[in-house]
């Protein structure tokens, strides 16, 4: 069968970091292929590269058997290769059909014409059901629908060859059980996709094919149906990966964080947290688990002093700090794994050794006498990046723009973890990380638990919650339904407490 | 340096100095279409720069003292839109921070008698703290209502103009309707020695609190912590209060900081060029240049300086250009199309990479497949 997309011998240079090295990809009409890698593998970098984003040192493409040089994305556009980003770009308060005739816009005279573009986004959205409302302002939807507009882009453009890059990683379940819907509706219209994920599930779910990338280097391609799981993994990580994470049993003592009838307010000034209440004790992990949009993000951030508390009060070590601001939390043993990489977890502009020193900048190694010490600093840095396997091109003075997805949320859990604090909220640990540093966090996780500290994991991911977690807490509606031993529940039990249907003694 | 911007250093250093000899060969044009040879403006400018007229073979000292007292005000004002900038706030209110600096100059010049080694430090302080407090106000109102500090900053440029004009001519009593009384010489920068030393132009000792202005700009935001913290404010606040930074102290200190060095800009230009406190009919436009010096300099301390420089000798070249039969408004055609070019950053980055990518591609046909790394 006739190829639609061939990249042959593809190379990429980064500063101090070869990117893609002799990378071959040769991609079926009306496939969906999968690219799989460890986090800084290249993946990326080799769409980007396919969508004019990057030029290659050498290596040709083939478009349709013809071979092209795509210098900008504009390029890729004519080819018909559309692109949706591993962090979306839109304009966040223009609407949906503004967004996607950007640069584009059908013209009536001197005006925009908006109202024939808003019917064909209409008739694309209902062909593929997208359900996405045309006239909708960006910052009032979902990141699942906003990425629904980034498909629409593609489609309003023409675009027949589709690139998503780690598209499941922002999404709920359920979401992602529409995006694989839509998926396979794109592929019956004559689409071809190119999946970059970090799920095996999905790609054995949607794919048909599978590329590996490892370091920059191309191991192989494999027919999914003929492949397992664990064979993809061992492929890419290049040893064999346990998906099931090795515990002994917790040993739970003393409270060391108290959430006591806490209400919160969210974004839309209701309450998105209501009387809530749970302890944590030292050695334990009590996972927290929920649809998204019910309460996880005020809960988080009414404890880590980032949102008002309207009422109630959280003690740490028996002290209340309730009302203290964010520094004087972290003082006092709490520490925090943020959700949104970019939004709190990172300074994108900083250098990748600032970044580790995001909250201790201040004090003794990193500062004296207010001056910064920035040998101490890259040290620092450098012992990180050593132990937890951050990979990046330049080592501490990467800017940490530049770093892969993966490796960038890798620099956050560095950090802190590396911190230890007494009382710890990870939210969304693993979103966008390989199944090796999957597996490796994890460790750390529960090794922090076996110190003594008390952990609480807020993930989407149900299977992570049971894995990791000792107790798991179910939110609903901005309050706990129920408290379970993680031995002896499952996806089950938890669905139906998570959609409100169940609710188990406290 | 400590450079901290994402991107490559070097191309951050080529796209102003892109700007720069796009906005020199606009200028050029300009003078072409006139009639006039462009030549005749590039002496004026090597005149301005080293004191050498290359054309008649003389030399002046005074040009190079001229643009010194040039550059030194306009120093001041970059570095005080560039000290906000870093930590993510526009203040268009150097001018009127200027305006407060320079009228408690004036008040401390005429009230207080003291030796010039006090009287003079105390008239810089006095000068720095007047501009502090103005932009404190702007810092104030973003910080705990979030009202856009542009906002704000205009509006106070305006206060600040009638304020001083109101003090000069009422409370200091103005001998003229202009100016006020003369200062005693105890607070005066001037220096009959700099003066002799470049011929007579109006050199003083401001340059002296300039150079540690660039000097401490530099310090606090590049080797400090609390610098480190001002920046990250300036890129991420989310980030900032999430690692729990006081976003809202650091956008007020940052605005006084700001202010200082517009401040102490009034009191040099009040006590070095001028001897008197000065009613103003409106205002003289440090302000804007600095935005502009800012925006040439990126941000960054060296950058700053030469970008003022720059601007201070395109002012003081003037007279040179005039005489030399070109209008002297050229100078602000060239600034003002450099800050255009500067503006257009991603067009000129555009037209760099381009460039970069023929000679490399030109090179790897040349030598085979020789490393081509970025
Ligand atoms: N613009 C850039 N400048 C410098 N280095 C870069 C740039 N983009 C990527 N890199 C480097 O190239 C390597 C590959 O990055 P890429 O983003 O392609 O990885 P990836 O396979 O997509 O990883 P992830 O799963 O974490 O998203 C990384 O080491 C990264 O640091
Ligand atoms: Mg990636």
């Amino acid at each position: 069968m006739a190829y639609i997309i061939e990249m042959l011998n593809i190379t990429k240079d980064f500063p101090g970091i070869r990117a893609n090295d002799d990378v071959t990809l040769q991609v079926e009409k009306g496939a969906i292929h999968a690219l799989l890698g460890e986090n800084g593998a290249g993946k990326s970098t080799l769409m980007s590269i396919l969508f004019g984003l990057y030029q290659p040192e050498s290596g040709r493409i083939k478009v349709r058997g013809q071979e092209v040089k795509v210098t900008d994305p504009n390029v890729a556009n004519e080819l018909g290769i559309g692109m949706v980003h591993q962090h979306f770009k839109l304009v966040h308060n223009f609407t949906v059909t503004e967004n996607i005739i950007l640069g584009l816009e059908p013209r009536k005279g001197l005006a925009v014409d908006i109202d024939s573009a808003s019917k064909k986004v209409a008739e694309l959205s209902k062909l593929y059901g997208l359900a996405v409302d045309p006239h909708a302002k960006i910052e009032d939807i979902s990141v699942g629908m906003q990425q629904r507009v980034e498909i629409l882009k593609m489609l309003y453009r023409d675009a027949e060859i589709l690139i998503f890059d780690e598209p499941t990683a922002v999404l709920t379940p359920q979401e992602i059980r529409e995006l694989i819907a839509i998926m396979r509706r794109l592929v019956e219209e004559g689409k071809t996709i190119l999946l970059i994920t970090h799920k095996l599930k999905e790609i054995k779910e949607v794919a048909d094919r599978c590329t590996v990338l490892r370091r920059g280097k191309l191991i192989g391609t494999v027919e999914v149906k003929d492949a397992s799981e664990a064979a993809m993994a061992e492929m890419m990580v290049g040893r064999e990966v346990s998906f099931s994470v090795d515990k002994a049993a917790a040993k739970p003592g003393d409270t060391v964080l108290e959430i006591k009838e806490l209400c919160v307010k969210n974004a839309k000034g209701l309450l998105g947290v209501k009387n809530l209440s749970i302890e944590l004790r030292r050695g334990e992990i009590l996972g927290l688990c929920g649809i998204d949009g019910n309460g996880q993000t005020e809960l988080i951030q009414a404890l880590t002093g980032l949102t008002k508390i309207e009422s109630g009060s959280v003690l740490v070590r028996g002290e209340d700090v309730t009302n203290l601001p964010v520094r004087q939390r972290l003082d006092r043993g709490l520490g925090h794994i943020p959700e949104d990489r970019h939004r709190h977890g990172l300074v994108l502009d900083f250098r990748l050794d600032e970044n580790m020193v995001l909250h201790t900048y201040g004090k003794p190694p990193f500062a004296r006498y207010g001056i910064l010490d920035f040998e101490a600093i890259r040290k620092n840095a450098e012992r990180l990046i050593e132990e937890f396997d951050v990979r990046a091109g330049k080592g501490p003075a990467t800017a940490a723009r530049s770093m892969s997805g993966g490796n960038q949320q890798k620099a956050i859990l560095a950090r802190e973890i590396d911190r230890s604090p007494e009382a710890f909220i990870i939210a969304q640990p693993t979103r966008g990380l390989d199944v090796g540093a999957i597996e490796y966090i994890h460790k750390r996780i529960v090794a922090e638990r076996d110190k003594g500290k008390a952990i609480l994991l807020v993930s989407l991911e149900l299977d992570e919650i049971l894995d990791v977690s000792d107790r798991i807490a179910v939110i609903y509606g901005g309050e706990i339904v129920g408290v379970v031993d993680a031995k002896e529940t499952d996806e089950n039990e938890l669905g139906l407490m998570m959609s409100g249907s169940l609710r188990k003694a406290v | 340096m400590a450079d901290t911007g994402a991107g490559s250093k070097s191309r951050k250093v080529l796209v102003p100095l892109a700007a720069v000899a796009l906005g020199f060969v606009l200028g050029s044009l300009v003078i072409l279409i006139t009639g006039r040879s462009p030549l005749l403006m590039f002496n004026a400018i090597i005149q301005g720069i080293t004191g050498f007229n290359i054309m008649s073979g003389s030399f002046n000292p005074r040009h190079i003292g001229e643009l010194v007292v040039q550059s030194m005000p306009i120093i001041l004002t970059g570095l005080c839109v560039g000290f906000a900038f870093r930590t993510g706030l526009f203040n268009i209110g150097a001018e009127g921070q200027l305006m407060m600096g320079a009228l408690a100059a004036t008040a401390v010049a005429l009230t207080v008698r003291a030796p010039a080694a006090i009287h003079v430090p105390l008239i810089l302080l006095a000068g720095m703290a007047a501009g502090g407090l103005w932009g404190a106000i702007p810092g104030y109102f973003k910080a705990r209502f979030n009202v856009h500090e542009v906002v704000v900053t205009i509006m106070l440029n305006y206060t600040a103009l009638h304020v001083n004009n109101y003090t000069i001519l009422n409370v200091f009593g103005s001998v003229d309707r202009v100016k006020t009384a003369e200062f005693p010489a105890s607070a005066l920068l001037r220096s009959p020695f700099l003066a002799s030393v470049t011929n007579g132009s109006r050199l003083n000792w401001g340059f002296i609190p300039v150079v540690l202005a660039v000097l401490s700009f530099w310090f606090i935001l590049e080797k400090t912590s609390f610098g480190y913290s001002l920046r990250a404010v300036g890129f991420n606040k989310d980030a900032a209060k999430y690692a729990g930074m006081k976003v809202e102290r650091n956008v007020v200190l940052s605005m006084i900081i700001a202010g200082a060095f517009a401040g102490l800009a009034g009191a040099v230009i009040t006590t070095g060029t001028f001897s008197f406190g000065r009613a103003l009919p409106a205002a003289e436009g440090y302000g804007f240049d600095g935005i502009a010096v800012a925006l040439v300099g990126m941000n960054h301390a060296p950058g700053i300086l030469l970008a003022g420089l720059l601007f201070g000798v395109l002012k003081s070249a003037g007279p040179l250009m005039q005489s030399a039969g070109i209008p002297r408004e050229i100078g602000g055609i060239i600034q003002a199309s450099i800050v255009m070019f500067v503006a257009m950053k991603l067009g000129i980055e555009r037209l760099l990479m381009m460039a970069r990518g023929r000679k490399a591609k030109a090179a790897l046909e040349a030598a085979g497949a020789e490393e081509a790394g970025v």
